[in-house]
């Protein structure tokens, strides 16, 4: 059975491992792995991957030709925003938008490690400045405004970054008259913002709003994992909510579920299929044909 | 409120207890031997409330989490029977069924008709089944937008009462998309055309709360707590224990102080001396004359105008550098 992953712990700012994999035989005497985490993408780097459905074994090559989608067995790899953007955006030209906004340690977080100290780490190990990147761009020559989450910043938590980055996204959306869609991968909200954490849900509901008096479409689609604060905001306020195949959604983690009705879950359950068939999506895009089924979309909106 | 030989103290509370042990032995003591001790026992009475407001004085941000779910502390159906008068309740959701954990319905305050909502908890073992705990399901938080959306619709201001532990996290609650029904709640609360008012009197857990918590004025009783995720499950994930939770309330700043302090809520409101559990009557009188004084302020603005107003309010709320571009 495939490991369940404790997307808490990514909230936590680490790996995800429990700690069973952690225990290990050896010990590294030196620090073996030299290479900086600015290289070292969400996406799989190094020749080979192996797929974690399946186990299938490609070279990078071959899974970044098919945009990281397991030859196989179809399981969609996590990968980052520049992809997503490389993806979606005609000829990979777009406009990165609001970068200097920062994360602070207003209230001078302390759980382990201080929030402070923790972003100083991201930030000196990877180029991505917080858990979403706002891009500005065209889809088959249609105008859009993209906001996608990178799941390695603090498990893509939602935290006022992301908040005023969407907001300010959202001003040039009304400004400009152009569609926004927000591509979801997140644990949920940042804890070490507290209480500002939790009122971005309403500022951005709040925003969206103001899409909707201006008839602007707005598209959420869900990737995996979109969960807690995302899914009770703008994860499930789309115009259109989509997905793409065998994403995690749910509002409470499975982890969390589990511990409360003290049964196991069914097969499936949280995955996209699972809720397309809920009602709760208005379908399903396998990431091949997300480019040519958002130009259908926009352009259906528009005309 | 239960009488006083019944109530239940919290280990910080433990001098009052020992008062009112004091207390009911004297009364024993004059009874049996028909002595006049009204002098003695109106001089302990006296210090039972010198002692509350000397407990309360300097509490711990967890002290605070304890006394808002204190378990003689008054529950939303016992605000709205103390604050309004001609209250009718109203049930279910249209569409699957009817959520205990969440009540509401007409009532009329002081001779204004609002609508009346909030989390429900049990007072004893059987009513806290009954009521989920105050954690309400998908169907819970559409029933009370069902009724915020008919209080729209007869132009009445709608006030929702804040006290729950976190929506349920279910299995049903995921079928019936939780994340969906709260994110939808937000959404609509931020556009409801009539004054909304929210008040957190117990705890106010992340989305769960904010589910009914999106308002003109957000006000939080003295002895309350709101954020983004329970000290014990913050402990749990950040600190990989659930022996943290004193530490992670600390950090968390979610006391009332904080909130407003912070200017994410729009005023604390005072409880009676040592909490809201030592007089419900006193509890909500204190409270009545804020929701009033806020309605007749907010019926003054037109309601594009509260939208609007609200909306920005919220949209302030964050904190960030700006580098240079």
């Amino acid at each position: 059975m495939k490991q369940e992953e404790d997307f808490e712990a990514n909230l936590a700012g680490e790996d995800g491992q429990g700690e069973e994999a952690k225990r290990s035989w050896f010990k590294r005497i030196k620090k073996g792995i030299l290479t900086s985490t600015a290289e070292k993408k969400e996406t799989p780097e190094g020749l080979w991957s192996k797929c974690p459905e399946c186990g299938y074994i490609c070279t990078m090559t071959e899974l970044r030709e098919n945009l990281f989608v397991c030859p196989k067995c179809n399981h969609h790899h996590r990968i980052g925003s520049a992809e997503y953007f490389e993806i979606i955006f005609d000829d990979n030209k777009y406009d990165v938008l609001f970068e200097n906004i920062r994360s602070k340690d207003f209230l001078h977080f302390t759980d382990l490690k201080s929030y402070g100290k923790r972003l100083e780490e991201i930030w000196s190990k990877t180029d991505i400045t917080d858990s979403i990147r706002i891009g500005k761009g065209t889809v088959k020559g249609l105008h859009l405004m993209m906001g996608c989450m990178d799941f390695e910043f603090i498990g893509g938590s939602l935290g006022s970054v992301m908040g005023e980055r969407i907001a300010r996204a959202i001003d040039v959306c009304l400004e400009e008259n152009i569609p926004l869609m927000i591509i979801c991968k997140s644990g949920g909200a940042r804890m070490m913002e507290s209480a500002f954490s939790l009122m971005q849900l309403a500022k951005v509901s709040g925003k969206l709003s103001q899409l909707t008096d201006a008839k602007i479409p707005y598209i959420s689609l869900q990737t995996d994992p979109s969960f807690g604060g995302i899914s009770a905001s703008f994860g499930m306020l789309g115009d259109l909510n989509i997905a793409e195949p065998g994403a995690l959604i749910g509002f409470a983690g499975p982890r969390v579920i589990k511990e409360t009705i003290k049964k196991d879950l069914p097969e499936g359950f949280q995955r996209s299929e699972f809720l397309l068939e809920h009602g709760f999506l208005d379908f399903i895009v396998p990431r091949k044909e997300l480019k040519e089924k958002l130009a259908t979309v926009l352009s259906l909106f528009k005309n | 409120m239960p009488q006083d030989k019944n109530r239940q103290f919290l280990d910080f509370e433990k001098p009052i207890k020992d008062l009112f042990d004091d207390i009911e032995g004297l009364k024993q003591k004059a009874e049996k031997s028909k002595l006049d001790l009204t002098d003695p026992i109106k001089k302990l009475e006296e210090r039972v409330l010198e002692t509350r407001k000397a407990i309360t004085q300097n509490l711990t941000p967890w002290q605070k989490v304890q006394l808002s779910r204190h378990p003689d502390r008054p529950y939303t159906m016992k605000y709205i029977s103390k604050l309004t008068t001609d209250f009718v309740e109203l049930f279910g959701d249209r569409n699957v069924k009817d959520d205990k954990a969440m009540v509401g319905g007409f009532a009329s305050l002081d001779g204004q008709t609002v609508m009346m909502i909030g989390q429900q908890k049990g007072i004893n073992t059987k009513a806290r089944q009954l009521r989920n705990f105050g954690m309400a399901n998908p169907e819970g938080y559409r029933k009370a937008l069902r009724l915020m959306k008919l209080a729209e619709k007869f132009n009445k201001p709608v006030i929702t009462l804040i006290d729950t532990p976190g929506a349920y996290p279910g299995l049903e609650a995921e079928e019936r998309g939780q994340g969906e029904a709260i994110a939808r709640n937000i959404y609509e609360m931020m556009r409801l055309k009539v004054p909304v008012i929210c008040v957190i009197i117990g705890e106010g857990a992340s989305g769960g709360a904010m589910g009914i918590g999106v308002g003109d004025r957000v006000f939080m009783l003295e002895n309350t707590w709101y954020t983004v995720i329970s000290p014990e499950s913050c402990s749990s994930i950040l600190w990989r224990s659930w022996d943290q939770k004193e530490k992670a309330a600390e950090q968390l700043k979610l006391t009332a102080d904080y909130m407003y302090e912070f200017g994410l809520i729009d005023g604390i409101i005072p409880e009676p001396v040592g909490g809201a559990h030592w007089d419900y009557d006193e509890a909500a009188s204190l409270l009545k004359p804020y929701l009033i004084n806020t309605i007749n302020e907010l019926k003054q603005m037109d309601p594009e105008e509260r939208v609007r107003k609200r909306i920005d309010k919220f949209n302030k709320m964050g904190f960030w550098d700006e580098l240079p571009a």
